[in-house]
């Protein structure tokens, strides 16, 4: 049996490396893919919590899955803004915007 | 097993925000959503693990390397960002504190000692499938739909935003 204190350590290491990709990174690309990271440590702790605490129980399984399909229309709308944000500026970089509208 | 899954994990996402090529990264980030996947095998979470694999590393991977493809052809060609040192410090810091924080707590707390009982139940389909789209009590019909309007006006926001504009506006 593993005990629940791994699946807390996996999921906080995992959380503050998206956490540390989304500050150093600077591509928006980049930016995003670790935000996607910080996502999946928090769908981690809440399918392990729901099975520690309510094992019969699916709460925290529907939650995961809704947070799931919540990223994947984050993401698609994300990347639509970037793809406008090329096409002006010619960069994909955050350093790059200083306004939104040029 | 689970050690094998969280050193995959742990790796691919230090490889995934350590690397400088974007298309790396997002490779990386692929085999981070495996890993996950693949923890929710292990917690006997099947159907989550099958929303997970289709989701994300069907539909969001693609939908980034295509991205990357459309945005960025000198980045794949080498010439990429260069992570500035004092950043990455920042940047470093910031989460160790973060972690140090969470690890405190988790340990102070001490909430749950006991061992993960029960972990080989696996929900039946049928009661997934009645409580996903039932109208009672601890059903979820309700944010299910919402989910579904949401992703809509997600689509329509993203057609909206990503189309060409016209010259003359």
């Amino acid at each position: 049996m593993i005990p629940i204190e791994c699946y807390f350590a996996l999921s906080a290491l995992l959380f503050f490396i998206g956490v540390y990709g989304f500050v150093t990174r600077r591509n928006l690309i980049a930016m995003l893919i670790s935000v996607e990271l910080v996502l999946n440590a928090v769908d981690l702790n809440f399918a392990a919590i729901n099975r520690l605490l309510y094992p019969q129980g699916m709460e925290g399984m529907f939650m995961t899955l809704f947070v799931i399909g919540v990223a994947a229309a984050e993401s698609a709308v994300a990347i639509a803004i970037i793809i406008n944000v090329y096409r002006n500026f010619r960069s994909d970089s955050v350093d790059a915007i200083k306004n939104m509208k040029r | 097993m689970f050690i094998i899954l969280a050193v995959f994990i742990i790796g691919s996402a230090l490889m995934c925000v350590m690397t400088t090529r974007i298309m790396r990264a997002a490779t990386f980030m692929l085999f981070v959503l495996f890993g996950v996947a693949g923890i929710y095998f292990l917690l006997d979470y099947t159907y989550l693990a099958a929303a997970q694999i289709s989701v994300y590393a069907g539909g969001v991977t693609m939908i980034y390397i295509f991205a990357i493809q459309l945005v960025s052809k000198r980045t794949l060609q080498g010439l990429e960002e260069r992570v500035r040192s004092s950043r990455m410090i920042v940047g470093g810091l910031a989460a160790l504190a973060g972690l140090l924080v969470v690890g405190l707590i988790v340990a102070k707390t001490g909430f749950i000692t006991q061992p993960m009982a029960c972990s080989d139940f696996e929900l039946p389909m049928k009661a997934i499938g009645t409580a996903l789209v039932g109208a009672g009590k601890y059903q979820y019909v309700l944010p299910f739909e919402f989910i579904s309007v949401f992703l809509l006006a997600c689509i329509i926001g993203g057609l909206v935003v990503a189309r060409k504009e016209e010259k003359d506006v």
